[in-house]
Formats: structure tokens, sequence, C-alpha cells
């Protein structure tokens, strides 16, 4: 179970994260997006979930990645994403709250490069009793 | 002319298990339930499923083509609500359609839905992009 003392706290990542022109390329690739100069809206994924795993994985917090199944997802984008960005990724529980069982948490990611905010995910995610 | 009401034409896209290792590959998300049939069985899933984040990325690939590029995306969302199943050697469907539900100066917002093999996939998906 989550330790609700965890709900509100901000956790942040240990390492900051460069984004390169081929993990750009790999993800348009997939979608046969031709315009690589900036990566497609859904592309801090990549950065979002590795880290906020990593964050989410303290013991300290107690949330069990093997039962998590993805619920809900949003992006909020104020600028796209380019090749040469050095991301912190931070991680904030919103809300946690448990139904039949399952514990529902919602987890903000949000990616600053220098001090600017460019991009904040919002995972829902559900693990299975 | 782009107005409230306006429909996006529907468009279709195959996904197939090359396509799950591309994004596997592509974003870091290797969990097994995406590549491996045994291991999909094994926890009680009907067969491989796709990354509900892939599903999404096609949903956004739709959007930005209509939109006008990568760039015109500010706000994205939806809720997995059934899983895409990929059977070995089949190219499944993802059927994706929209309409501009409203309309605030430069800003559109786009009601989404996503099916394959006829089963609604992604529910309560929104975009809102700067055409």
């Amino acid at each position: 179970m989550l330790n609700p003392d965890s709900v509100g706290r901000t956790f942040a990542g240990a390492e900051s994260v460069t984004v390169s022109q081929s993990e750009i390329d790999a993800f348009c690739a997939v979608l046969s997006e031709d315009n690589t100069s900036v990566a497609p809206p859904t592309f801090s994924i990549r950065i979002t979930l590795d880290q906020s795993q990593e964050i989410l994985s303290n013991p300290e917090i107690g949330l069990d990645w093997s039962r998590v199944v993805h619920g809900d997802q949003r992006f909020d984008i104020k600028r796209p994403i380019v090749a040469g960005d050095t991301f912190k990724c931070s991680s904030t529980i919103e809300s946690y709250k448990v139904a039949a069982g399952n514990e529902i948490v919602t987890v903000r990611s949000d990616l600053h490069s220098e001090d600017q905010l460019v991009a904040s995910t919002w995972s829902t995610l559900v693990v299975r009793a | 002319m782009i107005e409230v009401g306006t429909i996006l034409e529907e468009k279709v896209f195959y996904v197939d298990r090359a396509m799950l290792k591309a994004y596997a590959d592509a974003s870091g998300d290797q969990n097994p339930i995406h590549q491996n049939e045994e291991f999909a069985l094994s926890v009680g899933l009907p067969n491989v499923i796709a990354h509900g984040m892939l599903t999404m990325a096609l949903v956004g690939k739709f959007v930005t083509d209509w939109a006008g590029g990568p760039a015109a995306v500010k706000e994205f969302s939806g809720r997995f609500v059934k899983p895409v199943i990929v059977p070995a050697d089949q190219k499944v469907d993802l059927t994706v359609s929209g309409v501009v539900s409203e309309i605030d100066g430069d800003q559109i917002k786009i009601d989404l839905s996503a099916t394959s093999a006829g089963v609604k996939v992604l529910g309560m998906s929104k975009a809102v992009v700067v055409k």
C-alpha cells in the first residue's frame, strides 16, 4: 500500500536527462511522422515514465509497480520538446484513493529545462488488488 | 472553415507486433505484456496488448496531421478503457475519429475517440491545438 504521508509530496529525480535527435527520430518512425524537428506530443512519456518509476520506487513511498495498470493520461505542453533539451523531472503524488481494493494514484510529473516548465504529465495508475 | 461540429476525417492505423517492439524500444517501456504472448496469457490477458501510450501516440498523430504538425498540440488527454489486442501475425486496426467541440481564440478543442476491432479503446479523449 502507498504510504499516505507521500500524498501531496513532490519527489525530484536525481539526474537530468538530455534528449537526443535519435530518440526523437525513433519515436517518430513508429508513428510514420516525417517531421522530426520537434518531438511528437506524447514523447515526454519516454522521460517521465522512467523517471517517475524510479522516483516512486523509493521504499518510503510504497508503490508496487509490478501490479500497475495505466488508467488515464494527460499532457500539458508549454512548448514542443526538441533535441538537446536537458530536463530535470519531478513527480508529485496528487491524489490517492482505494476503491474495491484497488489503489488509484494520480502522479503529476513536471519537466523543467533550466527554470522553464516545458511539459507536465498526469498519469493515473491503478494498482490492482 | 473550422467551427464547432467540424468533423475530422476518420483514419485507420494498423498495429502489429513489430510496431509494439518498435514502440517499446522508442519509449523505453519494455513491459512483457506488450511483446510476450506466454507472459501476457499468464497474467490473465487475452493476448499481447498494445501499450496504452502507443494508442495515444497514434491518436496524437491523427491530431497533429490535422492541425498542421507536431508542435500544434497544447493539451492532450485520454482514458484507456479497453486494451488493443494484438495477436501474432496480424494487423489490427486502430480507428480514430474526432470532432471540434470548442473554439476559444486561436485554440481549438477536439473530442477524440478510438476503437479497435469495433471496441472502444480510448475514451474521454480531448486535445487542444493551435492551428
